[in-house]
C-alpha cells in the first residue's frame, strides 16, 4: 500500500448504503482535513441524501454544482442523474454520460477519474452493495499507487460489491465499519 | 539539472490526438473537461480496437471516415423531452409571461442533441399560443445528431418517459396530440418545426449569429473547462437582448463564471438567469 499521506477520499456504496454511511460519516470531526467524495446508487429523482447527512454530520455536506472546487473538510455527494468526476486541477466535473453498469452516478467513473488526479494520495473505500460497480475503479486506484479498503463482505449488508473489489485489488484490506471509520479518522485528523 | 516528473504518456497522447483532430478537421475539443474526455477516449480506443491513442491518431489523420466515429464518442447524446420538468414549468410560468410582451421572439437552443429539448420548447410555445411568432435556432456540432433532430422521430419506448415529464412540466395538451406512430417510432408533427432552424454551430469556435430573448443551453458546458465555459457564456451574453433569459442544466451555474456580473438569478432553483442592464 501507498506510503504517501492521504490527500482525498472516495467512497462508493449501493444497497444498504445509508446505514453503512451513517456508521462512518457522522463520526468525522468538523475540522477533518480531507475532502470526501461519495457515490451512492439511488433511484432517480431528488435523493435527499445531502439533506439527510447534513443533519447528521459535523463536516459540511454538499451536492456540488459543476466545476466546484474541492475543499478539505467537505463531503460531496454525486447528484442523482450525473456522474461525478475529479478534474486534474482539483475541481469537480459532472457529466450526463450514459449510465455505467446501469448506474448514474457510477462508482467506477468517480474512482477512475480521482485515481488519475490524486494518484498515490487517494484512498478509495467500497462499501455494501449488490452489484460490481467500484471493482474496476478500485483496481485503477491501486494501479496509480493509491490504497483501497472495503467493507468486510462477511458482515456487509450486501457482500457482492466489496467482494468484487477485493477480488480485483491485491493490496486491499477488508475492515468492519468501525475499523473503517477509525482508519478514516486517523488519516484525516489535524 | 532539475527534474520535474514527466507527464503520463497517455496524457501526452491525448493532447496530440485532440490537436490532430483540430488541425485536420477543425473540431476543437482541446479545452473540454479533461477527466470526462479521457474517459470517453479510453472507451473509443478500447471499443475500436486500438492499442494506443497514437495508433488512433494515425488513423484519424489519414482516414476521414474516422472523424464521425470519433465525434460520436466525444459528444454525449443523452437527452429527454422535458428533461427536468421543473425547468420547463418555470419557463412556462415565469419566463413566458415576459416573452409574451414581444411582438416576435427568437430562442436559441445551443447543444440541441437529437432535438428533444427543441420539440419540448415548440410544444410548450404552441400550448401557450406563442409558436407562430417565435423563431427557434437549434444548434449542435454533431451532424448526425442534427439530422435526427431535424427528423423529429424517436423510438416509441422513449415516449412513456417523455409523456410523464410533459405532464409534470405543466403540459396543457396530451403529448400524443403531437406525434403519430409508425413502425415502432413516434413521428413528431412537422408543424412543430416550421419555425425551427437547425444548424451546425460550435460554442468553441464559432461566433454569435443572432440576437435573441432566450438562450437554453443545458448539459453542454459541463463538458467544457472553466475558460471555455467563459467563452460560451460570453457568446450568450452578447446574443441576448437587454433583460433576456439564459437557462442552464440543473447542476450548472454562473457562480464561477467571469461573466457572472452580467446576469442576475431569475429562477434560482432552476438555473434560469436574466441578463442585467448593461
Ligand atoms: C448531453 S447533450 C445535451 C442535450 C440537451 N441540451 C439536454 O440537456 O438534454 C450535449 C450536446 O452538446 C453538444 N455539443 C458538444 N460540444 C458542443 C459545442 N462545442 N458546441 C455546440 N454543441 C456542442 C453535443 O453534440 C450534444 O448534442
Amino acid at each position: 500500500m501507498s506510503a504517501e499521506p492521504v490527500a482525498a477520499v472516495v467512497i462508493g456504496a449501493s444497497a444498504g448504503a445509508v446505514q453503512a454511511l451513517s456508521d462512518i460519516l457522522p463520526r468525522l470531526p468538523a475540522d477533518y482535513s480531507l475532502p470526501i467524495m461519495v457515490v451512492v446508487h439511488v433511484p432517480t429523482a431528488p435523493s435527499g441524501l445531502t439533506t439527510l447527512f447534513a443533519a447528521k454530520c459535523a463536516m459540511a455536506v454538499v451536492e456540488p454544482d459543476d466545476k466546484e472546487m474541492i475543499a478539505p473538510g467537505s463531503i460531496y455527494f454525486a447528484p442523482p442523474g450525473y456522474h461525478l468526476l475529479v478534474e486534474p486541477g482539483g475541481s469537480i466535473a459532472l457529466s450526463a454520460d450514459e449510465p455505467v453498469l446501469y448506474s448514474r452516478p457510477s462508482i467506477d467513473v468517480l474512482f477512475e477519474s480521482a485515481a488519475d488526479s490524486f494518484g498515490p494520495g487517494l484512498l478509495g473505500i467500497v462499501l455494501t452493495g449488490a452489484n460490481e460497480d467500484g471493482a474496476r475503479g478500485a483496481a485503477a486506484i491501486e494501479q496509480r499507487g493509491g490504497r483501497v479498503l472495503v467493507e468486510d463482505p462477511a458482515t456487509a449488508y450486501a457482500a457482492t460489491m466489496p467482494a468484487a473489489a477485493l477480488a480485483r485489488c491485491s493490496a486491499a484490506r477488508a475492515l468492519s465499519l468501525d475499523a473503517l471509520s477509525d482508519y478514516l479518522i486517523r488519516a484525516g485528523s489535524r | 539539472m532539475s527534474h520535474t516528473p514527466a507527464e503520463p504518456v497517455e496524457d501526452i497522447e491525448i493532447k496530440l490526438l485532440l490537436e490532430a483532430l483540430y488541425l485536420r478537421y477543425h473540431f476543437d475539443f482541446r479545452h473540454y473537461a479533461k477527466a470526462s474526455i479521457k474517459r470517453r477516449l479510453r472507451q473509443a480506443r478500447d471499443q475500436l480496437g486500438f492499442a494506443t491513442f497514437s495508433a488512433m491518431q494515425e488513423k484519424l489523420l489519414h482516414s476521414e471516415a474516422m472523424v464521425g466515429t470519433l465525434l460520436d464518442y466525444l459528444t454525449v447524446q443523452v437527452s429527454e423531452m422535458f428533461r427536468d420538468p421543473g425547468y420547463f414549468k418555470a419557463m412556462r410560468e415565469r419566463v413566458l409571461p415576459h416573452l409574451r410582451t414581444y411582438p416576435s421572439l427568437k430562442i436559441w437552443i445551443a447543444g440541441c442533441s437529437h432535438g428533444e429539448e427543441v420539440y419540448s420548447f415548440a410544444i410548450m410555445l404552441l400550448e401557450e399560443g406563442l409558436l407562430d411568432r417565435t423563431m427557434i435556432y437549434a444548434t449542435d456540432i454533431n451532424p448526425g445528431a442534427l439530422e435526427i433532430a431535424r427528423s423529429g422521430v424517436y423510438p416509441l419506448d422513449r415516449i412513456a418517459a417523455f409523456t410523464r415529464n410533459h405532464q409534470q412540466a405543466g403540459g396543457k395538451t396530451s403529448l400524443a396530440d403531437h406525434y403519430t406512430t409508425a413502425y415502432g417510432r413516434a413521428v413528431f408533427d412537422k408543424k412543430l418545426r416550421a419555425q425551427v432552424v437547425f444548424s451546425d454551430h460550435s460554442l468553441v469556435t464559432d461566433e454569435v449569429f443572432t440576437e435573441c430573448q432566450l438562450v437554453s443551453c443545458r448539459n453542454v458546458m459541463i463538458y467544457f473547462d472553466r475558460p471555455l465555459q467563459d467563452r460560451a457564456v460570453g457568446l450568450f451574453r452578447d446574443s441576448l437582448t437587454r433583460r433576456g433569459f439564459l437557462g442552464l442544466g440543473s447542476k450548472e451555474t454562473l457562480r464561477f463564471s467571469e461573466h457572472a456580473g452580467a446576469f442576475t438569478d431569475f429562477v434560482r432553483e432552476e438555473k434560469i438567469y436574466q441578463r442585467s442592464e448593461a
